[in-house]
């Protein structure tokens, strides 16, 4: 069947069971919306209001399912207000196929009309991208994409598609399968590896687990219970690893890392055997890495081999998909029929349990003005902690990570390797839409929400109920958090002259706005807001404004280094 | 953790699919992670489909360590290999104008050569041009030689190529 090549466009989606997409339209990529408006039945496409908007919710929607976000936009400011999206996507290791227009082909390298090289801009900070030059060839690049995005350590995928491309006609046919000659990920881990590992385990005396973002990514949250059941050690989450083990458990000791609690930054400071599995070493949770981990042999499982001892040399390299690697070491336990002794780790439980006994994270909620960790406190008991919970960039996110206790995976979603304030609120349109019955909450802070606020239009058009959680404290607080603490309190710029009223601006877009000024209010309010099913629900917690997040790591020092209160 | 090996000179051969863009995105890593590029070649194979690229960097055991996972993690990047792991031969071409108006300059440039099994390619009234392959530091001692008494023009260095000895062989 001969189709156009903005037809071909929509029936590769529909064959990648793509059932909604991001987007905003523009010159290079009207035959695509003409083509999308005629097949509006089977792909939901949602109309954003900037298109980093669109790319965040793409994320949220592919963070929330384990399922490429897909985008559309087209070309030149389009495709650049696309990329901080994408450079997101690719820190964090988020599956998408983002889809640009380009202007014809004859006038490629013209300075034409909204003609930017998005494959050039983009090329550091995606996975991989295209330059579709054929009609003949747009469905295989097409397939190349998801199967590239999904696969292996997945990422962001751009395809550029010139606009005389969208008109021209092929005969159309979509690959079943696809194999790219010089992608091969390695996706079972090396037996005789494994062995070493679970050797090493046996002995161990202080072993941590120290697992990241690579669980949720390979849904090997099941898996990595069962094993740290097995194994019997105390386990710590990386800032995107949450969720990925019951934080209500009493194996798991908290967050490690910049913001990490004080048991669970000292027990890897003197760990006899780190495991670390689908985490990346990232300088947010190592610290001086001169200082790290002195005593601890270390064990690396990770899809990508370039992690692997990329910052910390590794004992044991296990390059495999999580999921599998963590099932093939409990089957080595069930072959060999063993388990580690807890004799073996008593002692270390119990010097755990002295650091537990700090209370990290303690604070008190007086009656003068809204801490923030109440809030967040609260958060998770009137949604019996099983929301979905986005975040934006700041205090509040380190706060919302400490004390929304993630039980599940896919839960958690938030921003971490580029930090992009802007992220929460589009990203909790993405996750809506995946889970239309579920609650959404987006945890924000002042500054943060107004990066991407324009985005409270989308949610009124598409009726998303999500819960904006504002923890205003009128400032940009982890910015005068570090002023205070390091650069003696001359707080440049860290302070906004004049913040909306939030609460006129949710309702200038047809939502409820709610103003939350007493600590007795806060339950109460929250209560309230998770009543309204339908309706998006902006709540602006006037919190304490010099508020800091504890304990912290200052840059440079050692992981057992940490400031307490 | 362990200190830091030293720097060390590496010849990296890669066969990449030959498409545009592939180059840009090997070089666009170096740039972007910091990493030094000594000098580049890039050419297609037999198989159209391929090309072979031979980057000459340097750095310590593990920088080399992630330049070889980075480029192997790139997806237009088919296969490669680092020459340094086996015996090798390293070629580079080079061409050399020189002012031949000095008495005796023919002769020197004559003389050079043959000790270089260089040759010589172009006669001009005031110049000769001078052909010479070898190993980057034969290159360079035949430049100073010949530099030492005449005075170089002009030099067009094509970048190191290289390949393994005996069997070993970087192919589909
Ligand atoms: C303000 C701020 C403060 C922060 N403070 C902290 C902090 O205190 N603590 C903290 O931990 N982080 C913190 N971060 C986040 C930090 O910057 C990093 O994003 C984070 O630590 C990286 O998490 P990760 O190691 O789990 O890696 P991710 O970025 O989640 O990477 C996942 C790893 O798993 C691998 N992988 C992916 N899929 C698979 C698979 N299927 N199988 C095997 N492996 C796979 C990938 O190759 C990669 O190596 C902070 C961020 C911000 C913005
Ligand atoms: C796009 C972007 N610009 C700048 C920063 C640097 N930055 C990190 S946190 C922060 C302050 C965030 O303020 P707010 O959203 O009010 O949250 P709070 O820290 O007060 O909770 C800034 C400016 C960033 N992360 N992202």
């Amino acid at each position: 069947m001969e189709l156009t090549g903005a037809e071909i466009f929509v029936e590769c989606l529909k064959a990648e069971g793509v059932d909604t997409i991001f987007g905003y339209p523009g010159g290079a990529v009207l035959f695509i919306y003409d083509a999308l408006y005629k097949a509006a039945e089977d792909i939901n496409h949602i109309l954003v209001r900037h298109e980093q908007g669109a790319v965040h919710a793409a994320e949220g929607y592919a963070k929330s399912t384990n399922r490429p976000g897909v985008v559309l936009v087209t070309s030149g400011p389009g495709a650049t207000n696309a990329v901080t999206g994408i450079a997101d996507a690719y820190m964090d290791s988020v599956p998408l196929v983002v889809f640009t227009g380009q202007v014809p082909r004859p006038l490629i390298g013209n300075d034409a009309f909204q003609e930017v090289d998005i494959v050039g801009i983009s090329r550091p900070c995606v996975k991989h991208n295209f330059l579709v030059t054929d009609v003949r060839e747009l469905a295989t690049t097409i397939k190349k994409a998801f199967y590239i995005a999904s696969t292996g350590r997945p990422g962001p995928v751009l395809v550029d598609i010139p606009k005389d491309i969208t008109q021209m006609r092929c005969e159309f046919g979509y690959p079943d399968s696809i194999a790219i000659r010089s992608y091969n990920p390695t996706v079972k881990g090396n037996r005789r590896q494994i062995r070493r590992a679970i050797d090493l385990m046996l002995e161990a005396k202080q072993p941590m687990l120290y697992t990241g973002g690579g669980v949720i990514l390979s849904g090997a949250a099941e898996a990595l219970t069962s094993l740290t059941h097995r194994l019997g050690f105390p386990i710590t989450n990386t800032l995107m690893g949450l969720g990925g083990y019951p934080a209500t458990d009493p194996q798991f000791v908290g967050m490690l890392g910049m913001h990490g609690t004080f048991e669970a930054n000292n027990a890897m400071h003197h760990s006899d055997l780190v495991i670390a599995i689908g985490a990346r070493f990232d300088d947010r949770v190592t610290g001086n890495i001169e200082k790290f981990c002195p005593y601890a042999k270390v064990i690396h499982v990770d899809i990508d081999p370039a992690s692997i001892s990329k910052n910390v040399k590794v004992d044991v390299p296990i390059v495999g998909d999580v999921k599998g690697v963590l099932i093939d070491m409990l089957a080595e336990l069930d072959e060999r029929g063993v388990s580690p002794d807890p004799a073996n780790t008593a002692d270390w439980w119990q010097q755990i349990n002295e650091w537990r006994k700090t209370d990290c994270l303690h604070y008190e909620q007086d009656d003068t003005s809204i801490r923030a960790q109440y809030v967040v406190e609260k958060l998770w008991e009137v949604t019996g902690g099983d929301a979905y919970v986005c975040s934006d960039v700041g205090q509040h996110q380190m706060w919302a990570a400490q004390f929304y206790r993630f039980d599940r995976p896919n839960r958690w979603i938030n921003s971490g390797g580029l930090g992009t304030m802007g992220f929460g609120l589009p990203a909790a349109m993405g996750v809506q839409i995946a889970h239309p019955e579920d609650t959404v909450a987006c945890i924000t802070g002042d500054g943060s929400i107004q990066m991407c606020i324009q985005e409270l239009g989308t949610c009124m058009q598409y009726q998303l109920p999500v819960k904006v959680i504002s923890l205003n404290n009128g400032y940009l607080g982890m910015v005068r958090q570090w002023q205070e603490f390091f650069y003696q309190k001359r707080y440049a710029m860290s302070y906004m002259e004049a913040l909306p009223d939030f609460v006129k601006l949710a309702e200038a877009y047809g939502h409820v706005g709610m103003r939350i000024e007493k600590p007795a209010d806060v339950e109460g309010a929250l209560r309230e807001a998770m009543a309204m099913k339908n309706r998006l629900v902006f709540m602006d917690f006037i919190t304490k404004r010099e508020g800091n997040v504890y304990p912290m790591v200052p840059a440079g020092a050692g992981q057992n280094e940490m400031i307490l209160v | 953790m362990t200190a830091m090996s030293t720097a060390k000179r590496h010849v990296i051969s890669i066969l990449m699919e030959n498409e545009s863009g592939a180059l840009s995105r090997v070089a666009g890593l170096f740039s972007a992670r910091g990493y030094n590029i000594e000098s580049l070649t890039v050419a297609p194979t037999e198989d159209r489909s391929l090309s072979r690229l031979t980057l000459v960097t340097s750095g310590s055991d593990e920088i080399i360590e992630q330049i070889m996972k980075q480029l192997h993690k790139l997806i237009d990047v088919v296969k490669l290999m680092d020459l340094n792991e086996y015996a090798h031969i390293e070629r580079e071409m080079m061409l050399v104008k020189v002012d031949t108006q000095k008495a005796g300059a023919h002769e020197r440039v004559k003389h050079v050569s043959d000790i270089f099994r260089a040759r010589i390619i172009d006669v001009g009234e005031k110049t000769y041009t001078v052909e010479a392959t070898g190993s980057h530091d034969k290159l360079d001692a035949f430049l100073k030689v010949l530099g030492g008494e005449l005075r170089i023009i002009e030099v067009v260095r094509s970048g190191s190529m290289g390949i393994a000895r005996g069997s070993a062989s970087l192919n589909l």
